[in-house]
């Protein structure tokens, strides 16, 4: 991989479903190893933004950049820009079909070329690493939701991925859990030296562990800012709608008033 | 009756001034039987003689949502008429409430667009429907594509699923194919004996049944049964894989649900159908042959000479390559039913109708193809 600073550049992005734009002409970027929090309130195509990233949908206009190659999901390239990352759904989407076991190996089984007894001590480790040492034998069904979640992060670190995408990784989790899941991306982003993109409306999470933070705006279909959730908090200069978000709607000074 | 009193929800209104003045008194709840407000307002009282409208609530017994709506009504009314209201006599707790309501005004819907004409929607529905067809197109096409990889053994896929997938298509469902089928035959050759016997031809039954099954029936029976069975199962399960975005998490990995979930149900189907339809073909002549005994004077050896006579080589292969296509026909739509599933529950269920739907109609569309097109090649 060449030196740039950027991981993943957008630029234009335009989504659309049907006739219904989403957000139009995007521009950011996210910088090797940093933890990007793409924020905003519900429906404003957060998770639809973070589709378009994995190529899951396909972009109205613009482009996606990982590195110095251009994603695009049906092409050649697509598959093996995909296989450098790793993706935690929303409800952890392990296929429930297999036990958790599986699920992890499933990655491995397909893209390396180790031996079974190898890839089961893999598989232990990574379980270990999420907490769910000795679960490898059960099925997503016998699990609660915040273990899925964890399985579902084990999956996702399979393959030792250099980006790893998060969908909402509180919702639906106790504070605790959901703190505990909070400090085991910092961890992991450490240790794998990975560029993380979560996307969440979480407050607790996004002062936790964002480095800069992507605030959609659903009024007017654009991002509104792109910088450390710290520093937004308190500068005059950020749009009121986001200083709103980060305090939970108390009322905030304002330049203009 | 004291407790008929305590429901009654009471309203009376007098001018006060330029003021409008509404008491309320009794039990103001649900249950009880109360006025309208816009009725009551309207019918009663011209709007245009009134500057203010009061609320009086001294002899209110209690109160819950019913008396909310009734001043959120009488609300509006005064609004639209332009009177000033003022709520300030009002318990507390409607206050509050009244206040909540009207803190985020109301989403105020677009006109909605005229419905189409009857020649546009005819127009738009067909240009949909041969969009879909595209979709199916591609999805054969790329089909066809993953099961050359996949007979190349290039394909990704676990064996233990295929292995699952052939026992639950295959050996699972042999009893109940057999079971219809066993049957069908019964039924078959008890209409045959019937008139047959008019005749003095009994023991053509043999061949009324052998025929019937093998070129036809056997398959056919095979087919619809499949297609209920595993047909609905394979689009609800893939659908369901879909709305827990499993599906989106194979494609995350780089894995295509095509080769994965697709191709080996289709080659689970239609190796397995072919094995169900011999079976079939067996089991309904063997029930042939239990009404031809019992009720004709046909012996057992009579009627399997009967049958080995009447039915060739080319009538059982006839019927069980049309169980392979069947197959086919089934395990596809089942699976392009699943992968285009929507995103909830309801979906789902759409999913798996519309498979056992459209595999049953292609079922019977390819039987009548055959059956023309193996006239004409003379087998």
């Amino acid at each position: 991989m060449s030196g740039t600073k950027d991981m993943i550049k957008v630029e234009g992005l335009t989504m659309r479903y049907g006739d219904y734009t989403v957000m139009k002409s995007l521009d950011f970027n996210v910088r090797r190893g940093e933890v990007k929090v793409i924020m905003g309130g519900s429906g404003c195509g957060k998770s639809t933004l973070l589709k378009h990233l994995i190529g899951l949908e396909r972009a109205a206009a613009g482009r996606i950049t990982y590195g110095d190659d251009v994603f695009d999901p049906d092409g050649p390239s697509g598959e093996a820009i995909r296989r450098r990352f790793g993706v935690l759904f929303q409800g952890g989407a392990l296929w429930s079909s297999m036990s958790v076991a599986e699920n992890v190996a499933l990655p491995l089984e397909e893209y390396t070329d180790l031996k079974p007894a190898e890839i089961r001590e893999i598989v232990e480790f990574k379980l270990a690493l999420v907490g769910l040492g000795g679960f490898g034998h059960r099925y997503p069904s016998e699990l609660s939701g915040g273990m899925r979640k964890r399985a579902g992060l084990a999956r996702a670190i399979a393959l030792d991925p250099e980006i790893l995408f998060f969908d909402e990784p509180s919702a639906g989790l106790d504070p605790l859990s959901s703190r505990r899941l909070d400090d085991l991306i910092l961890e992991l982003r450490d240790a794998l030296g990975a560029t993380v993109v979560v996307v969440t409306h979480e407050l607790a999470s996004i002062f936790a562990i964002a480095d800069r933070a992507l605030f959609l705006d659903v009024d007017t279909k654009t991002a509104l800012c792109d910088a450390n959730p710290h520093d937004l908090i308190d500068d005059p200069a950020v749009d009121v709608k986001v200083r709103q978000f980060l305090k939970r709607g108390e009322t905030v000074s304002n330049v203009n008033d | 009756m004291a407790t008929n009193e305590a429901i009654q929800a009471g309203l009376s209104a007098r001018g006060d001034g330029s003021a409008l003045v509404l008491t309320f008194s009794g039990s103001w709840i649900l249950e009880s039987d109360r006025p309208l407000a816009r009725d009551f307002l309207q019918t009663k009282h011209d709007a245009s003689s009134f500057e203010a409208l009061h609320f009086e609530v001294d002899q209110l017994a209690t109160w819950d949502t019913a008396l909310l709506i009734f001043v959120r009504d009488a609300c509006a009314w005064a609004e639209a008429a332009g009177i000033k209201y003022r709520f300030g006599d009002l318990p507390e707790g409607v206050r509050n409430m009244i206040r909540l309501s009207q803190a985020v005004p109301e989403m105020k819907h677009r006109e909605q667009p005229e419905p189409p004409d009857f020649f546009t929607q005819v127009g738009e529905d067909a240009i949909r429907s041969y969009h879909g067809m595209d979709g199916y197109f591609s999805f054969i096409g790329q089909l066809t594509i993953d099961l050359f990889a996949f007979l190349r053994g290039k394909a990704q896929l676990r064996w233990k699923d295929f292995l699952f997938l052939l026992q639950s298509t295959g050996p699972k469902a042999l009893l109940i194919v057999s079971l219809l089928s066993f049957l069908t035959g019964l039924i078959i050759a008890f209409i045959g004996v019937i008139q047959l016997q008019k005749f003095a031809a009994d023991i053509y039954v043999a061949d009324l049944v052998g025929l019937a099954v093998t070129r036809e029936l056997g398959a056919v029976m095979a087919g619809v049964i499949m297609a209920g069975r595993t047909g609905a199962a394979f689009a609800a399960q893939i659908g369901s894989m879909q709305v827990n975005e499993e599906v989106d998490a194979l494609t995350s990995f780089g894995i295509s649900p095509m080769q994965f979930l697709v191709a080996p149900r289709v080659l689970a189907l239609v190796l397995m159908m072919p094995l169900l339809c011999a079976c079939a073909d067996f089991v309904a002549i063997l029930g042939g042959m239990v009404v031809a005994v019992a009720i004709s004077d046909v012996s057992f050896v009579q009627y399997f000479n009967q049958v080995e006579q009447a039915v060739g080589l080319n009538d059982l292969l006839a019927g069980i390559f049309k169980s392979g296509v069947f197959g086919l026909i089934i395990a596809v739509a089942g699976c392009y039913r699943g992968l285009n599933c929507g995103r909830d529950a309801t979906a789902v269920g759409q999913a798996a109708t519309s498979a056992v739907v459209t595999s049953i109609t292609w079922i019977v569309i390819a039987d009548a193809i055959f059956a023309v097109s193996f006239h004409i090649l003379g087998i």
